[in-house]
């Protein structure tokens, strides 16, 4: 090939990548100015503290936001000790080559379930089978399910990337293993372990096929009283609001604004999760 | 060869990663409060042996020890010895400098809170001692509170070693614990060594041959997973017994 030739193959390449790249966050700052766009007008101090009034055409998404809260901090809640736990037991105790296998596989094709599955799942057995109800129990179970491959996988990770060095260091002073695991190794994984954590919270919290048969409402004259009652959540809310309005010139643009407000609070999660793990890496 | 207290006595010890022998038929005597270097070119096994002296072989999967251990006359690989227990009294130095990211003070105090000391005022007075045993003292009196993974490549390993002689080990096994650093620091563990054989038997894995005999009272030399000899520090180096360990130190391999 000339050497003209393969430079301007290297330009052709080049510039392919940059479009995709280019193409990438176009997609997102499109969406987010549809969504500001159009949400904007919606937000102010009354809409983020008063519940909805009119049948859902006036007032504000105040209990949403409270349920949406919930809802993704018990998930994490529920689902932390057995996720950490899990990925504990498979990086640190597990020896059986076979049933490390099993486990592995059972995690990976529960991250592919569909979440509506999961959400006849939450149905049939914690809201029916268990007689939780449609209730925050309900839902936060779930979810708790649903988001549990998530913190397995980035726990374990976070865990087998502790140096080896640091074990045995503390093996060698005559800890036990548990010990070693307790003050050692689960302290330096523990910004990897939170930022899972905290990006499991967001999937939570933008979860909408899991709560609807499970623990969302849509709509509820008080703020929950136990984790017995259901409670109003954002994405069911939006789903709410877009699909069995009549008045749709009046709920429109409160449906926009409540996406804005769950696009905003997803984001300051990532956020805040972003900033554990660059605070890590300035560490190391 | 001088009459001391045998710390240590290796009988036999056959050392297997899985299929691969490692260690071939070891039997030697390690005596108390003397420097013992085990040298050797790289992969001849003396960092494998060092690690069955503490058990600390036993994290690798499929790995297999026959013969025996005994320290002071019970044999460590005896179904009934508690690994834990073995561990806090034969201390490890590692290669490269690994203290835990936690702070100075924290490091030093680590062996005895997992021993369950609580006493705050007895942990100060240990750190202290530790870090003064360890030439440390001087450097970090006035930063105990801070991040270990802040000091030198040399601070670190002097941190190390405060770290193992702070639970008081009887015997100390040191592996290349200088071979990360520069003259300097290394000059300063040396020194350190040689104060630290008043209250401590030390066995020492060094690549350095003047190293070895610097600081050691006996030596021994292994090549693929033999120990070929073992005798005094002058005499390996000065009429060495066999022919290998004459090449080695001459440096016509290795």
């Amino acid at each position: 090939m000339a050497l003209g030739q393969s430079k301007f193959v290297e330009k052709l390449v080049f510039g392919i990548f940059r479009i995709s790249a280019f193409i990438n966050i176009l997609a997102l700052t499109l969406f987010l100015y549809f969504i500001v766009k159009n949400g904007i007008s919606a937000i102010s101090w009354e809409f983020l503290t008063s519940p909805p009034k009119d049948m859902m055409t006036k007032g504000g998404i105040f209990p949403c936001i409270v349920g949406t809260f919930i809802l993704s901090f018990g998930a994490l809640v529920v689902s932390m000790p057995f996720g950490i736990g899990t990925a504990i037991y498979l990086s640190e105790y597990a020896n059986n080559e076979f049933l490390v296998r099993i486990i592995r596989l059972g995690v990976n094709n529960l991250a592919g379930v569909p979440s509506i599955v999961f959400g006849l799942f939450g149905l049939a057995f914690f809201a029916t089978y268990l007689k939780f109800r449609v209730s925050i129990l309900t839902g936060i179970s779930t979810l708790g399910i649903l988001i549990l491959p998530v913190i397995i996988s980035t726990a374990e990770e976070a865990i087998s990337s502790v140096p080896s060095t640091f074990r045995e260091a503390s093996l060698a002073l005559g800890a036990t293993k548990w010990q070693t695991i307790k003050k050692v190794v689960l302290p330096a994984a523990l910004p990897g372990i939170l930022t899972g954590s905290i990006l499991s919270l967001s999937r939570a919290a933008g979860e909408t096929a899991a709560i609807m048969y499970t623990a969302a409402v849509f709509y509820s004259p008080h703020l929950p009283k136990s984790i017995f009652d259901p409670v109003m959540a954002l994405p069911y809310h939006i789903y709410v609001l877009a699909t069995a309005g009549t008045e749709i010139e009046k709920t429109r643009p409160l449906q926009y604004g409540s996406a804005l407000v769950l696009v905003v609070l997803i984001l300051l999660m990532n956020i805040t999760a972003i900033y554990i793990r660059a605070k890590k890496q300035d560490k190391v | 060869m001088k009459q001391n207290e045998i710390k240590i006595k290796i009988q036999n010890l056959n050392f297997f990663y899985g299929e691969k022998q490692a260690l071939f038929d070891i039997s030697m005597d390690i005596f108390k409060n003397q420097v013992t270097a085990l040298i050797g070119p790289s992969g001849c096994g003396k960092s494998t042996f060092l690690r069955c002296l503490n058990r600390m072989n036993d994290l690798i999967p499929n790995s297999k020890v026959e013969g025996a251990v005994y320290f002071d006359g019970k044999n460590i690989y005896d179904p009934q010895v508690d690994v834990v227990s073995l561990r806090r009294k034969v201390g490890m130095v590692f290669q490269k400098p690994n203290p835990f990211p936690k702070s100075i003070f924290e490091n030093v105090a680590y062996g005895l809170k997992v021993q369950g000391i609580k006493d705050k005022y007895l942990i100060e007075q240990k750190v202290e001692e530790s870090l003064k045993m360890a030439a440390l003292w001087d450097d970090v009196k006035d930063r105990l509170g801070e991040s270990a993974m802040g000091l030198s490549g040399g601070q670190q390993q002097r941190l190390c070693i405060a770290r193992a002689i702070a639970v008081e080990p009887e015997v100390l096994l040191m592996d290349e614990p200088a071979s990360a650093l520069d003259p300097i620091a290394t000059k300063k563990i040396e020194e350190l060594i040689f104060e630290l054989k008043k209250n401590f038997t030390i066995v020492i894995v060094t690549h350095n041959m003047q190293q070895a005999a610097r600081i050691s009272d006996y030596t021994g030399f292994f090549f693929m997973g033999k120990l070929i000899e073992v005798d005094t520090t002058e005499t390996i180096f000065t009429k060495p017994g066999k022919k290998e360990t004459e090449d080695y130190i001459t440096g016509r391999f290795g």
